[in-house]
């Protein structure tokens, strides 16, 4: 979900001045190696220290997602609403309601000018981010939807939901059908992330599915156990597997192969989300003990288990480009920013 | 005219008005422009070529009624003597002059009606020779003409045509003829007088050079001899000018009651229409040869003798059409026709036809296309054996026909072959000769043992005491030794592996298909061993196992519906096409081997299936990617059509419900996981395996009824280890088998009361989130005792037995993919939410509904909360009975919540009516207790 920083951000989200200065520096490092020589190569930090929590004031939440560009963040509630963040202020910027159940997933487009969510009401909605209005609803899914993604240009939302079928619906057109229904699931599907003509499906058969639109195929990898959260590494090269045997896996994406295992956490019942850092040095995971742990991508050894709370470890969102992790647990979210990081240091 | 005018030396064909010609020193005159280029009615009014009422010319005052003035209405005429007398308006009334003109809509004029106007000329035609009459030199003719002409056409003429005659032509088969010979001669002109009739075609040489072609010209027509008086004073056969070949030159085809003359004489003008691209002169009968003519030797026609008959004969019988001059040729054809004679034995009673039979045309059948697949085909027509030999007397003599012996048949008995016979013809070889042949091999076998015990009947009437004899000896299945297998039971009764051997489930793969023939042949023998012997040696253990599976599948299951279904049934006439259903031509592999992959941490090729995928265009197209297969129509997985209800389709995939003993080990590897792994997992083992047999068809799945889902029960913080070494596995089994079955049932009801009492709630929480705080906080009361102690503990604690006492996910009722769309918001299939809790939450106001229930005690209930509890407890008996079993039982370890659950379920289940799917479900599974 935050993997998508390729594309710089055209509009900001309301009521929020444009981060002129953080997204220069940003462009600056991660676009322009050569341009902008990198001022001053900074290890890899882990998120540690607690920034900020945020009562979201929706009941549980459901899914904490990035936008874009990391400055803001989505909050899935369970009561019905989609909340828009700017995390580090701390500032609630707008409450999308419209959903009929609670939101499960949501995404932001890759212009910041459009999101889209899914919830238990079987309905993906795609809105509008300044008027906070519902753009289109796609009805069409036989059950929950559990996962939402946009694909790169936000011209179609892909939705996973628990009838086993990915759905990818156009954004441009206005026809109420799926431009395609993947359903080789053969249960649920708990995550679907998009490259740019990859879709990656994690279902709770026990399969990763990667659809390669520019080859025509369809990768089906084994894993066993039901999938919670599948991404891509940053670099496109790997896919970062979770499953319910309290397991992470990173496989590598055109072979398959396992190149690492973590483990460690506590992963056997719930739906949580795993990602991998800024810059693909650690894996990260919720864990059900309240915890988030941190993994040595290469070495695979734990390198942190950040305490949270006392609770589940709901979802968790990486920023794009920054050691910047949010978590959610229970009604509330929190940010959680490396050791050196000043306050008055990023804005956004 | 310019044909008129001079003597017409170049070949010019003008059309329109020319020019007139310059005379020197007049200036010539302005053209008129085209604004003064107007069209003015006979009052001087101007005409607007309009597309209306006359002739395309606008009617009335610029399209309006009346004149510039307006429209006049008709004077009022009314006083005291003459009451306005109601004039009735006709439709002239409204019409302009021009339209009562001659060329009007409603002309005035007398004219011939078309009842009375001559058909065969146009009108222009028409117009043509009256202008011509008007004109001609003689004026006489044409009005002749005009006059005699039939005012209507008879009736046989008319049919004549519709039945393609043509005018011009003579009447009867087409014949062969010379094409008519082009004279052309374009020196000469010829004007006056035309040839005389057959001057210029009827040559003497007319008769003997037939084209050997096979191109045939309708015959040429005769004119009946005209016995028209002469009244006119012109000299015989004189002819006055046509104006129409004056004039137009058009049509040489005219034809007129006085272009008389035999043969050829319908060319009135001789060759001067011949002659197309020439400018035509004037040519009659009146005029003589010109002063300017060279060639005069041709002025009058020029008679043969060969015209005439010579010897008197009778004419050719049937067609009078050549007259006197039929050709010779058509003769010798009729001649050479009769000599066709059929040779050969010809039956008594018969003569040869003296006439032949008008053979009747053949239309070939259509063409079939390449790539035609006929889906109707005839079983092999059963030559005439002992069996149909046997079955035709059954016939006959059921009939009460007694049957003739061959010797003496009358004539009248005798049937078609037999006839054939006589006449010497060898046999059709393969026509049936009963429609009893047309039966297939097993149908003559059941009529032959209905016949069988329609006579055992009839001799268990006559002699009681053959009853028992007759008993034993009425088809039945041969009781094999019961110590077999099932399957073998079933394949060794019955004809099943007869036919089974038409059956070939792993056509796909012939090797397979053979091994699976010789195992059918080694049950039908009774041997115990009948797998193993044919399986390939090489195979693995694993392989082994699996194809012994399935191959005892195929065969129960052909044999269960062939003996229980084929008794009742017969074969569709039509194959039916919706028998088929498509299905993903690549399945993804089973589970197992990937399985044992995963545990040896071997990911990569093992456990990767990789398939041919078509991403939908426009899918394509939003992705910016290039269609990968821009020549294919398919989306998605490349699909095949297979049987509907076929087990084939999925025999592949259920690898888990193969034995009991796979079953076990599959179970195991979840167990062997490491202390991380514990049996929680399984829960989503057991629900992915739920999913599968779902979308599988769910009957096949044996081990469906063995798999337990018992692992799914226990709560995560329950001492899995111990449950697990303790419990026994048919302890497990026989509880699986109980939560499934009686669990089935509970859940539309369940829902069913969810989505009526969950939704009325009139509060802005979500429903799902009351329903989750009521079930714990229903637990909450009874545990509360209990899990006092930590916060931390006693959060994780009702989260997760919240959670896991949750009915839905447990009892993930078999679906199948159509039920898939009743999937409720409740159940969950994936990796569940985590629960709500939010410790921070308890001291708000606006705090979660579960949280104010969890402490009951210390918190003040408002109203509302307390009502709709109450609803709930009263209504949903699920939630008191789980509160009851929990009070019972809260010491208890919650290892039992499985039986708890289930028993709640089952409570539910005798309260709700059984909805269609579970009597379905119930239905399915009926074979399966079988085994």
């Amino acid at each position: 979900m935050e993997d998508n920083n390729k594309v710089t951000p055209k509009r900001g989200f309301p009521g929020q001045k444009a981060p002129v200065q953080a997204t220069v520096r940003w462009r600056g490092r991660e676009g322009g190696a050569m341009a902008f020589p990198e001022p001053k190569p900074r290890g890899p930090e882990l998120p540690r220290k607690l920034l900020k929590t945020l009562d979201c004031g929706q009941r549980a939440v459901r899914a904490v997602r990035f936008n874009v560009d990391g400055n803001y963040c989505l909050t899935c509630g369970s009561d019905k609403t989609l909340k828009l963040w700017s995390p580090l202020r701390g500032t609630l910027l707008r409450t999308y309601s419209g959903h009929g159940y609670e939101v499960l997933d949501a995404a932001g487009s890759f212009d910041n000018s459009s999101l889209c969510s899914g919830g238990g009401d079987k309905a993906v909605v795609l809105w509008d981010v300044a008027s906070g209005q519902v753009v289109r609803k796609f009805r069409g899914h036989a059950g929950k939807v559990n996962t939402v993604q946009f694909n790169e240009e936000a011209t179609v939302i892909l939705s996973g939901s628990i009838d086993s079928t990915i759905r990818c619906w156009d954004c441009r057109s206005r026809r109420p059908e799926p431009i395609q229904t993947l359903d080789e699931a053969k249960d649920g599907i708990s995550s679907v992330k998009v490259s740019d003509h990859e879709v990656l499906a994690g279902s709770v058969d026990g399969r990763v599915r990667r659809y390669d639109l520019r080859m025509g195929q369809l990768f089906s990898d084994y894993v066993g156990s039901p999938i919670t959260c599948t991404c891509f590494s940053r670099d496109g090269q790997c896919t970062l597997v979770s499953s319910l045997d309290s397991t992470l896996r990173l496989l590598d994406k055109d072979t398959g192969e396992l190149l690492g295992e973590y483990t460690g956490h506590k992963n056997q019942e719930y739906k949580l989300d795993c990602c991998l850092s800024e810059r693909d040095t650690h894996v990260v995971s919720c864990s059900e003990d309240g915890k988030v742990f941190f993994w040595d991508l290469v070495e695979g050894a734990l390198a942190l288990a950040l305490p949270v709370g006392p609770s589940v470890v709901q979802s968790l969102a990486y920023h794009p480009t920054e050691p910047c992790l949010l978590t959610a647990m229970g009604g509330s979210i929190q940010c959680w920013r490396e050791e050196t990081y000043k306050a008055e240091d990023g804005t956004g | 005219m310019a044909a008129l005018d001079g003597d017409s030396d170049e070949d010019l064909v003008s059309y329109g008005t020319g020019l007139e010609l310059l005379e020197e020193g007049e200036r010539p005159k302005k053209p008129i422009p085209l604004q003064d280029q107007t069209v003015r009615d006979e009052k001087g009014r101007y005409k607007r070529f309009h597309g209306a009422f006359s002739g395309g010319f606008s009617a009335g005052y610029f399209n309006t009624v009346g004149s510039k003035e307006g429209w006049t209405p008709s004077s009022f005429v009314s006083s005291r003597q003459n009451r306005a007398d109601k004039s009735v308006f006709g439709p002239e009334d409204f019409m302009d002059e021009e339209d009562l003109s001659e060329f009007g809509i409603a002309p005035k004029a007398i004219v011939t009606t078309d009842d009375f106007a001559s058909k065969t000329k146009d009108r222009i035609r028409e117009k043509a020779r009256q202008l011509a009459a008007a004109t001609a030199p003689i004026p006489g003719a044409t009005l002749l003409d005009d006059l005699i002409t039939p005012a209507k056409l008879s009736v046989g003429f008319e049919l004549l045509r519709k039945m393609g005659w043509k005018e011009g032509q003579g009447i009867g088969p087409r014949v062969k003829r010379r094409p008519r010979r082009q004279k052309s001669d374009p020196g000469v002109k010829i004007y006056g007088c035309a040839l005389p009739p057959g001057g210029s075609e009827g040559s003497e040489d007319e008769d003997d050079d037939y084209l050997p072609e096979n191109v045939t010209f309708a015959p040429k027509d005769v004119t009946p001899v005209d016995f028209t008086p002469k009244d006119n004073v012109h000299g015989l056969a004189y002819k006055g000018l046509d104006p129409h070949q004056a004039l137009f030159g058009t049509s040489r085809e005219h034809v007129s009651l006085f272009s008389g003359g035999p043969e050829g004489a319908n060319n009135l003008l001789g060759d001067v229409g011949v002659n197309k691209g020439r400018k035509l002169g004037i040519s009659g009968q009146a005029f003589g040869v010109g002063a300017l003519e060279e060639e005069d030797d041709d002025i009058y026609a020029t008679e043969t003798l060969s015209k005439y008959d010579t010897i008197l004969k009778d004419e050719e019988p049937g067609d009078g059409l050549y007259g006197w001059t039929a050709p010779r040729q058509y003769k010798n054809q009729k001649e050479s026709e009769k000599e066709l004679r059929y040779v050969g034995k010809i039956l008594d009673g018969f003569s040869l036809a003296s006439k032949p039979l008008s053979s009747k045309k053949i239309y070939p059948p259509p063409e079939l296309p390449r790539d035609y697949r006929p889906v109707h085909y005839f079983r092999p027509v059963v030559a005439a054996n002992s069996e149909n030999s046997h079955l035709l007397q059954v016939l006959s003599e059921s009939a009460g026909k007694p049957t003739h012996d061959p010797g003496t048949h009358s004539r009248h008995q005798l049937n078609a072959s037999k006839r054939g016979e006589l006449l010497g013809e060898s046999p059709i070889q393969g026509a049936p000769t009963s429609v009893l042949e047309f039966l297939s091999e097993k149908d003559k076998e059941r009529l032959r043992e209905m016949k069988q015990a329609t006579d055992l009947k009839a001799a268990q009437l006559k002699a009681r005491s053959l009853a028992q004899n007759a008993s034993s000896s009425r088809p039945q299945p041969s009781s094999p030794d019961v110590g077999h297998c099932s399957w073998h039971m079933a394949l060794s009764g019955g004809t099943a592996p007869v036919r089974a051997s038409n059956f070939k489930p792993f056509a796909k793969d012939p090797e397979k298909q053979k091994r699976y023939e010789e195992f059918l042949v080694n049950v039908k023998q009774g041997q115990k061993d009948a797998l193993e012997c044919c399986l390939d040696p090489s195979m693995t253990e694993w392989e082994r196992r699996r194809e012994r599976d399935e191959f005892s599948q195929a065969a129960l299951l052909y044999v269960s519906s062939h003996s229980t279904l084929s008794s009742r049934f017969t074969h569709a006439k039509m194959e039916d096409d919706s028998e088929q259903v498509e299905v993903p031509r690549d399945q993804e592999n089973d589970v197992s081997d990937k399985q044992s992959a995963v545990k040896m941490k071997l990911f990569g090729k093992l456990t990767r299936d990789t398939f041919e995928w078509h991403p939908d265009k426009l899918l394509c197209k939003r992705f910016n990617v290039p269609d990968p297969y821009p020549s294919s129509t398919l989306v998605g997985l490349p699909r095949v059509k297979r049987d509907k209800y076929s087990v084939f389709n999925f025999l592949t995939v259920p690898e888990t419900a193969s034995s009991p003993a796979t079953q076990a080990s599959s179970e195991k590897v979840p167990q062997h996981r490491g202390p991380d792994k514990s049996r929680k997992p399984s829960r989503w083992d057991t629900s992915k395996q739920e999913k599968k047999e779902d979308s599988i068809s769910e009957f096949l799945s044996l081990a469906r009824s063995k798999v337990g889902p018992p692992k799914q029960e226990s709560s995560p913080l329950v001492n899995k280890e111990e449950e697990h070494t303790t419990e026994s596995v048919s302890n497990k089994v026989n509880k699986g088998v109980d939560s499934q079955t009686e669990g089935e049932g509970s859940r539309p009801s369940m829902d069913l009361f969810k989505a009526i009492f969950a939704s009325s709630s009139d509060e802005k929480s979500s429903s799902s989130e009351d329903e989750q705080g009521d079930s714990e906080d229903d637990q909450e009361g009874t545990r509360e005792a209990d899990f006092r102690g930590s916060q931390e503990a006693d959060v994780v604690e009702t989260s997760s037995v919240a959670q896991a006492s949750e009915p839905a996910p447990q009892e993930p009722s078999p679906f199948f993919p159509i039920q898939k769309i009743q999937i409720d918001e409740r159940e969950e299939f994936g990796p569940r939410l985590p629960p709500v809790f939010c410790p921070n939450a308890r001291q708000k106001l606006e705090a979660p509904l579960k949280e104010k229930h969890k402490k009951n005690k210390e918190k003040h209930k408002t109203k509302k909360e307390h009502r709709r509890k109450k609803e709930k407890k009263k209504k949903h008996r699920k939630h008191k009975h789980k509160g009851k079993q929990k009070n019972k039982k809260s010491e208890k370890s919650s290892s039992s919540e499985s039986t708890n659950s289930s028993d709640s379920q089952s409570d539910e289940e005798g309260a709700a009516d059984l909805s269609p799917q579970e009597l379905l479900r119930r239905l399915k599974r009926l074979p399966l207790r079988r085994q």
